[in-house]
């Protein structure tokens, strides 16, 4: 066995404590022979800090495509030729997103809007939306709007917000290859604002950008110094139009790596299987994800994209004995 | 009625293979109406889908 998995076993799952930059890059680079127990000890640690219990969330898109920014890999961006063409959800259509994450047996429900950050008629809607949900459903309200003032995270916090969503998508270094628009820096300071206002930060990205694999331990080692409640791991999943059409969809084993090296990394935060990983991983997939450091799924469509039917995860959680969260243990 | 627009690439179904999009679109909803190529407002919901065409109406899982 590779003797970082050694290492890792002492230090990660004995200890609490996550791997440096260094080590993530020796998980992330493991040879095929040793990957099943990397994901074991993955599978360990999450057990071990995390506890059994799959945290399961829907999203929802309330605006999308028409964004001023130029995200590579982002199908909403109004700056490049993508079919997808702007829509708002009404006020009853949300509340019925909600309910149907409800009926799934997740916790969290997440409102996203394709925007560099809100503006008061996103605001209002936002306020209204929370509102109508909290009174017609049992469930958390996270959300996910861009860029934020320091008004509009105390805003949020005070509706009820009690998650925001925010990735960094890829690591520093790589970022100016992804997003021309806006900085890496930018991103943090919002993550900063929503920590300090009380809220849980959620942040994660997408692997399989073009980021070298150094870079993507470069990632992980980031995200693991801001320490967020959640990360979300996106798979590239190469969209119609956009910059990234063309870039190839990562290799199985690859995501594979990069689930338990994240794991490795952080050995108390929430790791939220996101989009792409059916494409990636095909319907296997989510099984080994599960049984290799994630304890959490998004449920159902994703914002532009479909998924998998809700009950096959759901399905699948009972089969391998993982309990869904239960809302009370959120609150 | 037969369509004549693919519904995920826009180009006629009687130009080229769109067996790729075919595949593609077991995880993606329409975007282009199969009557006349217009864009489509899609939403996406967690456990569904509508797109609307201004000219032929709305459509959903089947």
């Amino acid at each position: 066995m590779a003797d970082i998995l050694d290492r890792a076993r002492t230090q990660v799952l004995e200890r609490g404590v996550g791997l440096d930059e260094s080590d993530i890059l020796e998980v992330l680079t493991i040879p095929d022979e040793d990957l099943t127990a990397a994901l074991q000890l993955a599978h360990e640690v999450r057990m071990r800090w995390c506890g059994p219990e799959v945290e399961v969330e829907g999203i929802v898109s309330l605006k999308t495509g028409g964004c001023p920014e130029d995200c590579h890999f982002c199908s909403q961006s109004g700056l490049f030729t993508s079919p997808v063409r702007a829509v708002w959800l009404d006020i009853p259509q949300l509340v019925e997103a909600a309910k149907q994450t409800a009926a799934t047996g997740a916790t969290e429900f997440c409102i996203v809007a394709a925007v560099r950050g809100p503006d008061a008629r996103l605001m209002k809607q936002m306020r209204a939306g929370v509102a109508a949900i909290r009174e017609a459903v049992d469930i958390q309200v996270a959300a996910s709007l861009g860029m934020l003032t320091q008004e509009q995270v105390d805003e949020l916090a005070e509706m009820g917000v009690h998650r925001y969503n925010h990735n960094l998508e890829t690591c520093r270094s790589y970022f100016p290859n992804v997003v021309s628009t806006h900085s890496w820096e930018e991103r943090w300071e919002t993550l900063t604002m929503v920590r300090e206002s009380g809220m849980e930060v959620c942040c994660g990205g997408i692997i399989g950008l073009g980021e070298s694999v150094e870079q993507r331990a470069e990632f992980a080692a980031q995200l693991a110094s801001l320490a967020p409640h959640e990360v979300p791991l996106n798979f590239l999943n190469p969209r119609p139009g956009t910059p990234l059409e063309n870039q190839p969809v990562l290799a199985p084993r690859d995501a594979l790596r990069a689930i338990a090296a994240f794991r490795l990394a952080m050995p108390k935060t929430i790791i939220r299987y996101a989009g792409g990983r059916e494409i990636t991983l095909g319907d296997l997939g989510t099984r080994d994800g599960l049984l290799g450091g994630v304890n959490a799924v998004i449920v159902g469509n994703y914002l532009t994209t479909l998924g998998r039917p809700a009950t096959a995860d759901l399905e699948l959680l009972k089969e391998l004995s993982m309990p869904v969260k239960a809302l009370s243990a959120t609150l | 009625m037969t369509a004549i627009w693919c519904d995920r690439c826009g180009v006629a179904r009687a130009e080229g293979d769109h067996t790729a999009c075919a595949a593609a679109r077991e995880l993606e909803p329409p975007r282009y109406c199969p009557d006349c190529r217009r864009r489509m407002k899609v939403q996406v919901l967690p456990t569904g889908w509508s797109a609307s065409c201004v000219e032929h109406g709305t459509l959903s899982p089947r």
